[in-house]
């Protein structure tokens, strides 16, 4: 995080290779498991989700950083620019979600327990 | 225009504008607040989508099964391989584009020249594969039978592969004609007709003892729900009401309309933003080539439209992943 760009003009190149293997692991691992779909990982759940959403999940999240840190080089930002940037997105964005799959859940059930019959 | 100017003696004093606590340029941070809010957008989309997902959690369609199509190799169930190349592709324009913006730092022209036209082409590389996705979404491979209640009901074989509709039809002469604006005495247009007429389907249906039903209704282990033979002759005698062939806004051969409308409205809207983002890219490598940013001493609109290509690149991870892979 020692990169300032106004300040400083020396090469990144290494820096920008290694990020580039990393986000390619990465989708190579997401590829690799989600054709493979191994079957411990997809029928274990962990809060209502299978494993195998959360091992995908949590590396999306992974290659969010490396792209966000090193390509649009947030790493080099002072701290309040970044975070106005990360937090503001990040409490919107989880606040969101939160509402409208909890929402979505619950319309889900109405639908399965309903004594409507909507699939006529 | 001396007059015009009104001069307070306080230009680079913190009065006058000369602080910046945030160290970044105007320009920058306005690019960052609309990516923000930008990203906001595209999550307000995605979040809609996981909404959509839930409500039909127990049908909603199986990704690998939709998008399994490879250049040059029909009929082969290649899951993911082209999507992953997408992605590759779009990553690697990032990677570009990030080494654009280094060469830049450094005021190399040469070299910022060489890697935003590879960027560029890379972005023209991605909008032609979203295309060629898009019209093998349209398509469709095997087609599918809609019932009265708006639900999807697929043909497989006794090995759960899938049948297409041109294999299960009994051709029939018919006297359905399409309408057409010119045929009309009034100005009006009849819908499209399909290649099979669902007679021809429950016809062909009845003599093909090998092929079954398979609704949409996902079983514990997340496959689609297969009906024996007598469920399924009994199922499309009921219920089966039109032919649904490739996808469209209101109804698809894959499953829940909405998984269509979703796909169409964020790949679409992501995709409008590449063909944009290469759209300025092309005008800021034209303005490298002509020697703007030298004379102005700083490469900074660069790093500009890269903040802007790495966004959009940003946007399609998440794509990928919520679309594909969960």
């Amino acid at each position: 995080m020692a990169h300032d760009t106004t300040h400083q003009h020396e090469s990144n190149t290494k820096r920008i290779w290694s990020v580039f293997v990393i986000l390619s692991i990465l989708t190579i691992v997401e590829v690799v498991l989600g054709i493979l779909k191994p079957g411990f990982l997809v029928h274990t759940d962990f809060l209502s989700m299978s494993i195998l959403n959360w091992i995908f999940i949590i590396l999306t999240i992974f290659k969010a950083y490396y792209i966000a840190w090193a390509f649009m080089h947030l790493e080099g930002e002072t701290k309040g620019l970044r975070r106005a940037i990360v937090w503001t997105a990040v409490f919107l964005i989880a606040y969101l979600i939160f509402i409208l799959l909890t929402e979505g859940d619950y319309i889900f059930e109405v639908y399965r327990t309903n004594h409507v019959a909507w699939d006529f | 225009m001396e007059a015009t100017v009104v001069r307070t003696g306080t230009e680079g004093k913190t009065w006058g504008g000369g602080n910046d606590p945030l160290k970044a340029s105007y320009g920058k941070m306005m690019m960052w607040f609309f990516i923000v809010s930008d990203a906001l957008t595209f999550s307000g989309f995605l979040a809609a989508y996981g909404f959509s997902r839930f409500k039909f959690i127990e049908s909603w369609p199986i990704a690998d099964e939709v998008f399994n199509h490879f250049p040059f190799l029909h009929g082969v169930d290649a899951p993911m391989y082209y999507v992953a190349l997408m992605t590759f592709i779009l990553i690697f324009s990032s990677v570009t584009m990030v080494l654009a913006v280094d060469a830049g730092h450094q005021l190399k022209k040469g070299k910022v020249v060489f890697y935003m036209f590879l960027t560029i082409i890379g972005g023209v590389i991605f909008l032609g594969s979203q295309a060629w996705e898009w019209k093998n979404f349209i398509q469709g491979t095997y087609g599918a039978v809609k019932t009265e209640g708006g639900n999807i009901l697929q043909f497989v074989d006794a090995e759960g592969h899938r049948v297409a509709l041109a294999d299960v039809a009994e051709v029939m002469s018919t006297e359905r004609v399409e309408n057409t604006r010119a045929s009309g005495v009034w100005f009006q247009q009849g819908e499209a007709l399909p290649n099979y007429t669902i007679e021809e389907i429950k016809a062909g249906f009845a003599n093909r003892e090998d092929v079954v039903i398979r609704t949409q209704k996902l079983t514990e282990e997340g496959e689609k729900t297969v009906l024996s033979r007598e469920e399924s002759l009994a199922k499309l005698d009921a219920e089966a009401v039109s032919v649904v062939e490739g996808a469209n806004l209101t109804e698809n051969e894959y499953g829940v309309p909405l998984f269509a409308d979703f796909f169409f409205f964020i790949t679409g809207f992501h995709g409008f933003h590449v063909l944009s983002g290469v759209l300025i890219n092309i005008i800021i490598f034209f303005n490298v080539v002509i020697g703007t940013y030298e004379r102005r001493g700083s490469y900074e609109m660069v790093e500009k439209v890269g903040l802007y290509w790495h966004f959009v690149d940003l946007v399609w991870v998440f794509v990928f992943t919520f679309f594909y892979l969960v």
